[in-house]
């Protein structure tokens, strides 16, 4: 076969129909009725549990779990939304190797713990399927609340301030709501538009306006929602992507991890999205995880993810290197970004220094090289809070290490202003995370608008 | 190496493992298979006159389960055989026959007339069958025709049916007891003055398996109404213990032999039984769920543990537990233990600590420091087992035994030697040994 270097070595359709499917087909299928009454039948209904406090929104884990072995499927869902609303998502995405179930008490001794993730989304799939709406709004307050941001942060409070009566407007920079949930998340976590399914089954609550294709500092300034609203929450995300710092960074071929994997979850047809052949990816991540699996799963033949620091360092879990390397990608350790190589105007690969610790614990380069061919190097290296779209209000939000400065009830140094999810600081960057950020400050609120 | 073979009532058989009256042992065909299997024995499933009873056609079982679906518990609303008399006695004598060395049983059960079992009596003994037992014991359907149990849960009905069958015919006669009843001694004791051999037990408990909350029928429901069924299976195994411990300590029946029935499920079991005083043991549950299979590891099990422990016959553990099963009065008050919570096993489910704190004595810890940590609090443990029983790492927590001598910090006493309820202070009605010094 004929090397293709450079842009040409991008192609679409690398695969057959059916490669794409399974695929990108359920990663992990829902449990059987059976599966999940024996899987429930394994957990000891434990004495205040440390799977609750493991979780960041304390769903009574035990409880949904005896539910569901006694039939009630209703109560079980009814125990897991009310703490996290986003609960069907979280059941899929989150980390639980090291909350929920890297907490239960099975993993000493037997080492494998109750499947809490799979039993969260065999309880939600029912109240889902059968199309049982669990919450109601509130008697009306008259108080209008603005929420920027429709991600797992803002829809959460928003969620919750219309349970307590609440006017919610939700403002969204993109044409959908969901934020991480519909744009980020590998596409074979999320299959069946289950983001979107859960974003409707949350605002058929009622009470919550949305306002699409609304971004602050464009269409909507904060000194302005201060004004119009009894109160704002700013659930704003990460909109800003972390640069290699390398010279010819913007030449085609260097992409934006986060970039392309959105484009991928809005792309309906796979087999038209283009893909290299040879692909680095920079980061060691969920992000870095979740591009190197998804474009080895769209046909490049190569995927290697370079990270600069050791495996014990990365951001993203044991598990999730595990399911990359399952896939055949490559992970390689301690080694930095040094220079793009180029042909022509093209990329033609990238060179890598050796890392390591030196003597005061300092991360540094020891001057040896190598370099990997690659027609698509993607940066996964972390995102950053862009405060710039506060700047068009006179209002000044404290920010601590680039992101904005809560309370324990997610209040910021603005009146009447709180704030959650990954734009806060001290955040866990996971969607469980936003999710309990965004209750904890409906909560706060509302009794301060009820004060 | 250990010699499973039996003898009870002199009949041989090569292990102590019969399958007992019930559905496996209706037909020739299920009987061959359960002998080529390697079953020590049947007893055949019960016949009655012509013309046969008729069974519902279904559903005539219903079971407990785990989650898991593993059954514990078994129920049936079945009768007895519902095929003619004549083709049983012909199967039966043509399995004799070619199973010379098993042994062959004949469940029966006819109405409480002299003439009715003067009848049938010949006919069964003409098969060349090796005993009958007499089925006092079913609670449904035959005992509100005045059979079963309604015999069985009348001592003088069993007196005298027994006694009928010992003058009619020459086989050893086994009674087939109902666990239906006040106390179990009554209708064995029965049997014995009627000239029993052995007594079987026990037969099913009276049962309903569930309610369909839809339909709000019992279960099993025919056409949507239940009938009481007999109970039987791994959860009635306790009850059945208890039984045949009674009548293997009761002096008025010693010489009859005992056969152990009642969720029966491996050689464990069987050697249970038969340390309590039983002599044989009948399975039927177990054989109904997984298949006749079952018996090689009964088989292989008990073998493997009688070399390990060193008896070389059944005889030499039969009844050994039944000097050790006494009437609470006869417990040792004095013997104090104490839980232990092995730290190393703990998984920190905390379930010892609910269950106490909850329902017993708040005699757990649960954290040490500020951290999770359950231990137990001596100078609140009365020693009651049932943090043991709701732990669910098997050996994590244990009672230890305090030594004599030593002081229990829960009351403050110091341990003293063997003292029972019959000379307790507190016991008004208690027994002052003769001798004893007056008190003040």
């Amino acid at each position: 076969m004929k090397s293709q270097k450079g842009q040409g070595a991008i192609i679409a359709g690398r695969m057959q129909p059916a490669d794409y499917e399974r695929n990108f087909g359920d990663v992990a299928p829902p449990l059987t009725a059976h599966q999940a009454a024996i899987e429930t039948d394994r957990c000891y209904f434990c004495y205040d549990a440390p799977c609750i406090t493991a979780c960041p929104t304390g769903i009574d884990i035990p409880s949904f779990i005896r539910k569901i072995g006694s039939g009630n499927l209703e109560g079980s869902a009814e125990d897991i939304l009310k703490e996290n609303i986003m609960g069907a998502m979280c059941a899929r995405v989150c980390p639980t190797e090291v909350l929920c179930e890297g907490a239960c008490v099975r993993n000493k001794g037997e080492a494998k713990p109750v499947a809490i993730g799979a039993l969260q989304r065999h309880a939600t799939d029912w109240v889902f399927g059968n199309n049982i709406q669990l919450f109601k709004r509130g008697p009306a307050t008259g108080k209008r609340v603005a929420v920027v941001g429709g991600g797992p942060a803002g829809l959460s409070c928003a969620h919750r301030l219309a349970m307590l009566g609440h006017s919610v407007t939700v403002f969204e920079s993109h044409d959908k709501l969901g934020g991480l949930n519909e744009y980020g998340i590998a596409a074979y976590k999320v299959p069946d538009n289950i983001a979107q399914r859960e974003v409707q089954y949350l605002l058929d609550i009622g009470g919550i306006e949305t306002r699409l294709e609304q971004a602050l500092g464009r269409e909507i300034t904060l000194a302005g929602l201060r004004r119009d609203y009894d109160a704002v929450f700013l659930g704003l995300g990460l909109a800003g992507v972390n640069a290699l710092g390398l010279e010819s960074e913007q030449i085609d071929g260097v992409y934006d991890a986060v970039e392309y994997i959105a484009r991928l979850r809005q792309t309906k047809d796979l087999s038209k999205l283009a893909v290299g052949r040879r692909i680095v990816v920079i980061g060691g991540g969920m992000t870095a995880i979740d591009i190197a699996t998804q474009t080895r799963l769209l046909g490049a033949e190569d995927v290697t993810i370079v990270y600069r620091r050791g495996k014990e360092q990365m951001g993203a879990s044991p598990a999730e290197q595990e399911w990359a390397q399952t896939n055949g990608v490559k992970i390689k350790h301690w080694a930095k970004p040094a220079r793009l190589l180029k042909q022509g105007d093209g990329l033609q690969g990238i060179e890598f220094e050796y890392t390591r610790l030196d003597a005061k614990g300092r991360l540094a380069g020891t001057g040896e090289k190598f370099s990997l061919d690659a027609d698509m190097v993607f940066k996964a290296i972390g995102q950053t809070f862009v405060p710039a779209v506060l700047n068009s209000s006179a209002d000044v939000l404290e920010l601590s290490n680039g992101r904005i400065t809560v309370d324990d009830d997610r209040r910021t140094s603005l009146p009447m202003v709180w704030a959650g999810g990954d734009c806060v600081a001290g955040g866990k960057d996971l969607t469980v995370a936003g999710v309990q950020d965004g209750k904890v400050a409906a909560i706060s609120i509302d009794r301060t608008l009820r004060a | 190496m250990a010699d499973l073979r039996s003898t009870f009532l002199g009949i041989n058989s090569p292990n102590p493992f019969w399958l007992a009256s019930a559905p496996p042992t209706d037909k020739a065909y299920n009987v061959n298979r359960a002998f080529e299997a390697g079953w020590g024995g049947v007893v055949w499933k019960t016949l009655g006159e012509d013309p046969p009873i008729v069974n519902v056609s279904g559903p005539r079982y219903g079971a407990l389960y785990t989650l898991d679906r593993t059954l514990i518990g078994f129920n049936n609303i079945e009768l007895i055989t519902d095929r003619p008399l004549s083709v049983n006695l012909q199967e039966i004598r043509q399995v004799k026959r070619d199973w010379p060395d098993r042994a062959l049983i004949v469940s029966l059960m006819v109405p409480c007339e002299e003439d009715s079992w003067k009848r049938i009596l010949p006919m069964v003994e003409d098969t060349g069958c090796d005993g009958i037992e007499l089925n006092f014991g079913c609670p449904h359907g035959m005992s509100e025709r005045g059979m079963g149990s309604a015999v069985g849960q009348v001592p003088e009905y069993v007196e005298m049916v027994t006694r009928w069958c010992k003058t009619f015919s020459k086989l050893p006669v086994i009674v087939k007891l109902t666990p239906n009843i006040t106390n179990i001694l009554n209708p064995a004791r029965a049997a014995k003055r009627g000239g029993a051999d052995a007594v079987s037990l026990i037969n099913t408990v009276m049962s309903i398996m569930g309610v369909d909350l839809d339909t709000f029928s019992p279960s099993p429901s025919v056409d949507g109404k239940g009938s009481h069924g007999g109970y039987c299976g791994p959860a009635v195994k306790p009850i059945a213990l208890h039984m045949v411990g009674e009548i293997a300590r009761d002096k008025e029946c010693a010489g009859m032999q005992l056969s152990g029935i009642g969720g029966i499920s491996n050689w464990r079991d069987g050697a249970e039984f038969m340390a309590l005083g039983a002599h044989n043991v009948q399975v039927c549950t177990a054989a109904m769920v997984y298949g006749f299979k079952i018996v090689e590891d009964m088989i292989d099990g008990l073998e493997k543990w009688m070399n390990a422990k060193g008896h070389r016959k059944l005889d030499d553990f039969i009844g050994r537990a039944v000097p050790n099963f006494v009437h609470w009065e006869q417990l040792n008050l004095n013997y104090t233990v104490k839980a232990r919570i092995d730290q190393d096993l703990c998984i920190q489910c905390g379930r010892c600590y609910i269950a106490c704190e909850d329902t017993s004595h708040q005699a757990i810890t649960r954290e040490k420091n500020g951290a999770r940590h359950f231990e137990v609090k001596d100078e609140e443990c009365v020693g009651c087992n049932l943090c043991v029983n709701t732990c669910p790492v098997e050996n994590c927590i244990t009672l230890h035994k305090l030594p004599l001598g030593a002081t229990d910090t829960r009351t403050g006493q110091r341990v003293a030697g063997y003292a029972n309820w019959e000379i307790h202070p507190n016991n008004p009605n208690r027994k002052v040994p003769a001798d004893a010094p007056v008190a003040g």
